[in-house]
């Protein structure tokens, strides 16, 4: 797990307590557990089709953890993940099917990607704006487009599913690049990209001020309402990015159930990643990390037979497991 | 912020004229229904939409306790379908047997959301995430993934179907019951002063002797306990235990603690702006409802919800002018 953001007074101690190097690595210790479990359990495990079955869906959990990972280090939260995933996700197919992609497909598919994107990134400004700008609570700032949100991808396909074949939209979905699904490929880039800007940029560690100390930043200068408004701008546009590959993969598009409950998953893998939810740390491969965990909670109960619903049980068990290691921690 | 100071008197007085708002707004939508549809005001309308309103009512009043305290309660939606799944099961033995059973079962919620609060320090919303996540899972086991019918030959129906005295159901007259409770607790005891102190600042509370742990512990059983109440409610008017209801319960009971002016950060709030609140947001579906019914305009489902995040909008617009003006006014 990464450290960047950790104070230095932590890393001392991570080195002295054991019980700091468990919470350090909860996360590489649940999924050690998960894949000893499964390679001793699960039929079939060890072949590339469950590998890429369970990349294909990481990557989609994994964008969204990672964005509202940017969101947690500010201090805040961002439950309207899932509504702006159903809302691109939506909008890409009318935009593909439409009389104008049918006659310019090249452009036309340019505006599939591009359109709910720029969507997705007004909803995240709004979010972002309201938060910022006008002091709202994060949860009750991002609880309208939860609400509305998926409203109004629902107005727009009047509810109902659509269905379509188009290989270049379903490339981001289906595809395969050295026997890993494309989505896999593009997640690890875009958090390199973000973790690099994190770690080494200003951009980067203005993120970590705000969410250490808002008020010992704004009086360093820093320009928090700016970096608030972009994380959760970024958020949005990964969530939205999300959701375009959710519909890649089933080729068809359902307004009601894209992202459906994903606020919960990309906290939970966040948290299990090591965000901290009053701010001031962003494990971008930490929120991978929480994510493969997540998945493969998923996958290990569902290949052995166990139903969904107890599935949810075992998810808040981890969920409470990982951060109270983190309070031990924090003493 | 205007609100962290304790003599902040205009931030007080512009607190106090939000929650007046929701009775000034509420008025205005009343009036706007009476004129405008003919049976608005008729008492089929108000006996279905106090019962239906009646669970909203329920669980917002217990938000409102949790977030006074700072905290909250993501896990009332699934913890009430867990409880409707119960009091179904206990429904052959009568009335009382179900609504104790349904009550105790969300109490049960609550008790574990203490516990992780409390001594474990857990943030709230970590901790109600999870049991929410539980809830569902467990009213999925113990439903068999099914709705759960409830005697129909007992009188545990009674509760969700009938009538206390004219236009007014039962369900309505045990929520003015508990509104009354919640009020006198939160304004002449004890425990309701140290809930507001909690959320003013934990801190100085703890070190002024306050019994802080007794009351945060107290807010979560009673969001539980809410909620269960609002479970049996749900089994009662519908006839079956729902394990698929309580899907953004939890949402619609935060946006009217806020609509009725409570804080999210703690330290103040009120009852009967609360239930104001919960009111306020059940009105804007009833009025959608009989615009519909007009054939005017036809809102789908989809726009309905488009609308309600409007409204939010609009609440939470209207409250940062207000803070941002009694900011100034400092």
């Amino acid at each position: 797990m990464s450290d960047e953001g950790m104070t230095v007074e932590n890393r001392v101690r991570g080195k002295r307590e054991p019980m700091a190097m468990i919470s350090r690595h909860g996360g590489l210790a649940a999924l050690a557990v998960l894949l000893i479990f499964n390679l001793l359990v699960t039929p079939n495990f060890l072949q590339a089709q469950t590998l890429a079955v369970n990349v294909s869906q990481v990557a989609t959990i994994a964008l969204v953890a990672v964005g509202m990972t940017l969101v947690i280090a500010t201090g805040g939260i961002d439950l309207s993940v899932g509504a702006v995933m159903a809302l691109s996700g939506a909008m890409a197919p009318i935009i593909f099917t439409s009389e104008f992609a049918q006659a310019y497909p090249v452009p036309g598919l340019a505006a599939a990607f591009l359109l709910p994107l720029v969507a997705a990134f007004c909803c995240g400004m709004f979010n972002g704006a309201l938060v910022a700008l006008l002091g709202v609570q994060p949860i009750i700032a991002t609880l309208i487009f939860f609400i509305s949100g998926r409203g109004v991808a629902q107005v727009l396909t009047n509810g109902n599913l659509q269905t379509f074949t188009n290989p270049s939209f379903s490339y981001i979905g289906t595809a395969r690049l050295l026997g890993i699904p494309v989505q896999g490929w593009l997640v690890a880039l875009i958090a390199a990209v973000i973790w690099y800007v994190i770690r080494y940029t200003a951009s980067g560690r203005y993120l970590l001020a705000v969410g250490g100390n808002e008020r010992a930043a704004r009086m360093a200068g820093v320009p928090v309402t700016r970096v608030k408004i972009m994380a959760y701008a970024t958020c949005s546009v990964l969530s939205g990015l999300s959701g375009l590959i959710v519909v890649a993969i089933n080729s068809a598009s359902d307004a009601a159930r894209i992202g459906n409950l994903m606020e919960l998953d990309a906290i939970a893998a966040a948290v299990v990643g090591g965000a901290v939810l009053s701010g001031g740390r962003a494990p971008i491969w930490g929120a991978i990390l929480g994510a493969v965990v997540i998945q493969l909670v998923k996958y290990t109960l569902l290949a052995n037979g166990v139903a969904d619903e107890i599935a949810l049980i075992a998810k808040a068990g981890i969920i409470v497991a990982a951060v109270y290691a983190q309070q031990m921690r924090k003493g | 912020m205007a609100n962290t100071d304790m003599f902040d008197l205009r931030g007080m007085v512009g607190r106090h004229a939000q929650m007046s708002g929701v009775w000034v707004a509420l008025a205005a939508m009343i009036i706007f229904g009476l004129l405008r549809y003919e049976n608005f005001g008729s008492a089929y309308n108000l006996g279905s939409f106090l019962n239906y309103n009646s669970m909203f009512i329920i669980i917002s009043l217990g938000m409102c306790f949790v977030i006074m305290t700072g905290g909250i309660d993501l896990s009332v939606g699934y913890v009430a379908a867990f409880t409707s799944i119960v009091a179904a099961y206990l429904s052959p033995w009568g009335i009382v047997p179900a609504l104790i059973g349904g009550v105790a079962a969300g109490v049960a919620f609550g008790a574990v959301n203490a516990i992780l609060i409390v001594p474990m320090r857990l943030p709230p919303f970590i901790a109600t995430l999870s049991t929410m996540l539980a809830a569902k899972g467990g009213a999925l086991v113990i439903s068999g993934k099914q709705t759960v019918a409830v005697d129909w030959e007992s009188s545990f129906t009674k509760l969700g179907m009938e009538k206390a005295f004219g236009p007014i159901p039962w369900t309505i007259v045990l929520v003015a019951i508990a509104a009354v409770v919640l009020w006198i607790i939160l304004e002449r005891t004890a425990l309701g002063r140290t809930v507001l102190a909690i959320g003013g600042s934990e801190e100085a509370s703890g070190l002024m002797g306050l019994k802080v742990t007794r009351a945060k512990v107290f807010v979560y059983l009673l969001s539980g306990g809410c909620a269960g109440l609002a479970g049996v409610f749900l089994a009662s008017g519908f006839g079956a235990g729902q394990p698929l209801e309580g899907t953004g319960w939890e949402l619609t009971a935060i946006a009217s603690v806020v609509v009725g002016g409570t804080l999210l950060t703690g330290g103040l709030g009120s009852i009967p702006a609360t239930v104001g609140g919960a009111l306020l947001l059940g009105l804007v579906f009833n009025l959608l409802n009989f615009e519909n019914g007009r054939g005017t305009i036809s809102l789908s489902a989809y726009w309905q919800m488009v609308i309600r995040g409007g409204v939010l909008f609009a609440v939470i617009l209207l409250q940062a002018r207000m803070n941002k003006s009694a900011d100034r006014a400092n």
